[in-house]
């Protein structure tokens, strides 16, 4: 068809505007916005760890602008909210990880609660391995 | 009946929405806890700066660290395209905000390549 939009003889659609605060009155839609907004912060801290990477690389004096940079107010302002929208993505992506992962071990379906806490474990052990690497004197 | 038609790109966009996820939420709050709130704030000593450009100048660390920026990239161009198109429903606006987003995740990860592996 052509011209999806123009059907003969078929009646007008019932469409009720919906406001564009919807999401604003029941806490799991704010829930859900929230969630979808963390992306943002995702995107700002790769941002983040490339201006870091950068001045690191370039020499010690760089290093130490670095660190002022990230003691800046608006910069550690915005880490600190951050770091609470990234930690919202992490504890929310691991939650529903068992609805996108379906595995079996032998016929038996591995359950939902197992899936979920193996990747809060990983979480951990990656987490502190990443502080291990980087601090170890 | 009209079916909307399939665009083929979409399963490959949901895969790295997907794993971009997987590798923010593993990596990122150890690591903006400490760079952007313990160091700053003086909770914990920084590291030295020669250790800290051993670390992260490693052959496999650059790798790691493109691999993260560039799947953090596109997960946030998914997921903020779907925020835009549900939040504040400009569905009309479609072309402009694909441009925007996934164009966005295109270009950061060509700069992201150029700071890791070039400069």
């Amino acid at each position: 068809m052509t011209n999806p939009t123009y059907r003969e003889h078929h009646p007008r659609w019932l469409r009720p505007r919906i406001s564009t605060y919807w999401w604003l009155g029941r806490w799991p839609y704010v829930k859900f916005i929230l969630r979808e907004l963390s992306s943002v912060f995702v995107a700002w801290f790769v941002l983040y760890l490339l201006v870091m990477f950068q001045l690191v690389t370039r020499g010690e004096k760089s290093y130490h602008d670095f660190l002022d940079l990230s003691a800046n107010p608006i910069v550690l302002t915005i880490n600190v909210i951050a770091f609470f929208f990234v930690m919202f993505h992490a504890l929310t992506w691991f939650a529903v990880a068992p609805q996108a992962i379906v595995a079996h071990i032998g016929k038996k379906r591995v359950p939902a609660i197992l899936i979920a806490a193996s990747h809060y474990a990983a979480w951990v052990v990656v987490s502190a391995a990443l502080l291990w690497l980087l601090l170890r004197a | 009946m009209v079916m909307p038609r399939k665009r083929p790109i979409e399963p490959l966009l949901w895969l790295l929405f997907s794993a971009g996820g997987m590798a923010s939420a593993m990596l990122m709050p150890a690591l903006l806890f400490l760079f952007g709130l313990a160091i700053p704030l003086g909770w914990i000593t920084p590291p030295s700066y020669e250790h800290l450009r051993g670390v992260l100048t490693h052959p496999l660390t650059r790798l790691v660290l493109f691999g993260v920026c560039m799947l953090s990239l596109f997960h946030w161009a998914h997921r903020f395209k779907y925020t835009l198109y549900d939040g504040l429903q400009v569905q009309h606006l479609n072309e402009l905000i694909n441009a925007f987003c996934y164009g966005g995740a295109i270009i950061g990860t060509l700069v992201a390549g150029y700071v890791i592996f070039v400069l």
